[in-house]
């Protein structure tokens, strides 16, 4: 019996569930990892290191998750392509009752229709998650990624 | 002086004929030919036109440096002791090797680690080890001949203008100002976001697009997609097609400027009718992102697009602003980097707006991802069919200034320029 409702694996468990929301494309679940205020950024390594603010994408609220939803389904004119995260497990920096501030690397790929899949994006998650009555929730993730270049655009959150 | 002089006689290679009167009709291979494409970087790059390769914040004390590059070549760009702005290509003038690995520093010389020959931040030759050869037990083991003077092997040293904090680079010499580059119309554009104020970098981002480099002045340079592509900028109104507008060129129609101003009250006058990409009833569930704050050194425009030939393009839309650099990366490809700035005197307030608009731009932006994507999808049909034309008559067959946005006048004046300068 395996007990995924707390501890360390109930961490895993939340970034397991996360990656296979994205990796499924359903992203309309995707802002129900997170707390209502909450932080999600993508972010170059070369600006995070730098201490340069600017992200490539920089949501401060729940509501901004849905609207990238929104443009990802409605405005945003794009070639359709899979997700697939392979993401190591998390480590743990800090814990109490209330709060994990925990890291993992990731790697994403990506597969556009008709081509071979290739390396999209590598890069390190900095989260810090709550627990709350529904489980733990995101309250803030930032991919700081190491790729120098991004493949022509970035759509569907990492 | 070893100035390794960058034109070469292109004269004799055979150009693929370019079939139809004007610039309106723009052939495929123009976008694929690697020998038009050979000819854009001696002609266009290498030669009689000014580069933008960054911004004095980037390198704000002596010794600081920057590598960037130039066409396909990769320079570095650095502040000297003296306070001066001097750009040299990254290529040792010993063995050749690009020597500068670091993306920013600073230094007091240029080493090259092969070597160790160093060079001033001038690119003056300095150092060369064993130049004199080994003295050893009362004999002289190499050196370098009799005749060598350090004074012959600079790195290969790059013009530079500096406007207003923004540093643009030629391998050619003889280049005219900078300021009789741009002529005086987009000169005017390019001094109301770089007037003197100091300048505050606030990031980076990089991407890849696999089109050609031309396509991306194209884009910035054609007001008729930015309604109907970019759902985000008309449900908004930060820019569409009825607004108030004016298009500019310089006199030979390489460099534009696209000024549009935004109205308080936009009624329906039928610029959202029929266009599919317009999202009735959209709201925000968070409008921060949009949340636009008018700025008094605007006067006026709301925004205002330059593209400056060949591979500059300033971004002031709204409160968020970048410079976008274009290197080009062969034919079929080019890497495009933004870098986003304020200034120093920005209150916190308005900081954080540029750094929430800046969503819209950039490789994920709301109405900057989309457009790579469609380049990458033209430049596909460009390689499969190169014997085809796009059809750029949007507005008409000529080009000029225009006081509207449903023209795609300013990409024909940018060929006619290209027309001239490649002799195609």
């Amino acid at each position: 019996m395996i007990d995924v409702s707390s501890g360390y694996m109930a961490l895993q468990n939340l970034y397991s569930e996360y990656s296979a929301c994205l990796d499924q494309g359903d992203f309309e679940k995707w802002p129900d990892f997170f707390l209502e205020e909450c932080e999600y950024r993508i972010q170059p390594r070369e600006n995070y290191d730098r201490k340069l603010p600017l992200s490539i994408i920089w949501l401060e609220s729940k509501g901004m998750l849905k609207d990238r939803v929104y443009g990802i389904r409605e405005t945003l004119y794009h070639d359709p392509y899979y997700q697939r995260h392979i993401v190591a497990a998390p480590r743990v920096l800090a814990a109490d009752d209330n709060e994990i501030r925990s890291e993992a690397n990731y790697l994403v790929l990506r597969t556009k229709q008709d081509e071979f899949s290739e390396v999209f994006n590598v890069g390190r998650y900095i989260d810090v998650v709550r627990k709350t009555d529904e489980g733990l929730k995101f309250k803030s993730r930032l991919c700081i990624f190491d790729s120098e270049l991004v493949p022509n655009s970035i759509i569907y959150p990492l | 002086m070893q100035q390794q002089s960058p034109i070469q006689s292109d004269a004799d290679v055979e150009m693929p004929v370019w079939s139809h009167e004007g610039s309106s009709r723009i052939p495929f291979w123009a976008y694929t030919d690697p020998e038009v494409y050979q000819r854009e970087l001696q002609r266009i790059f290498y030669t009689k036109h000014w580069n933008y390769v960054g911004l004095e914040a980037e390198i704000p004390n002596p010794g600081d440096f920057k590598r960037s590059s130039v066409g396909e070549r990769s320079i570095v760009v650095a502040r000297d002791t003296d306070g001066s702005v001097t750009a040299v290509e990254n290529i040792c003038a010993h063995r050749g090797a690009q020597f500068c690995r670091e993306k920013f520093g600073n230094t007091k010389e240029f080493l090259c680690p092969y070597h160790q020959w160093t060079y001033d931040l001038k690119g003056n030759l300095q150092g060369v080890p064993f130049r004199r050869g080994l003295k050893k037990d009362g004999e002289v083991r190499g050196g370098m001949p009799a005749d060598f003077k350090p004074a012959d092997h600079p790195l290969n040293k790059l013009k530079v203008a500096v406007r207003n904090g923004v540093i643009f680079a030629s391998f050619d010499h003889d280049i005219e100002s900078f300021e009789s580059y741009l002529g005086p119309e987009i000169l005017a554009y390019f001094d109301r976001v770089f007037n003197g104020r100091k300048l505050k970098v606030i990031g980076y981002s990089r991407q890849r697009v696999p089109s050609n480099w031309k396509l991306m002045q194209e884009n910035i340079k054609d007001p008729y997609h930015v309604g109907l592509l970019h759902t985000w900028f008309v449900v908004f109104g930060l820019i569409r097609g009825d607004q108030k507008s004016r298009l500019v060129t310089d006199v030979h129609g390489r460099h534009g400027a696209m000024a549009s101003t935004r109205e308080k009250e936009q009624a329906d006058s039928g610029v959202t009718k029929g266009v599919a990409s317009f999202k009735e009833g959209m709201v925000l569930h968070d409008k921060r992102i949009v949340d636009v704050k008018p700025e008094a050194w605007w006067n006026g425009p709301t925004v205002v697009m330059l593209t400056l030939f060949p591979n500059l393009i300033v971004q002031q839309q709204s409160n968020s602003m970048s410079t976008r650099q274009i290197m080009p990366r062969g034919p079929g490809s080019f890497d495009f980097v933004w870098t986003h700035f304020g200034f120093e005197e920005d209150d916190p307030d308005m900081s954080l707006r540029r750094l929430r608009q800046a969503n819209m731009f950039g490789p994920a932006g709301y109405v900057s991802a989309d457009d790579g994507e469609v380049l990458e999808f033209c430049q596909e049909s460009y390689e499969q069919e190169p014997t085809r034309s796009t059809l750029a008559e949007q507005g008409g067959r000529d080009w000029g200034e225009v006081n509207h946005l449903i023209t795609e006048n300013p990409i024909r004046a940018m060929f006619s320029y290209w027309r001239k300068v490649m002799e195609i």
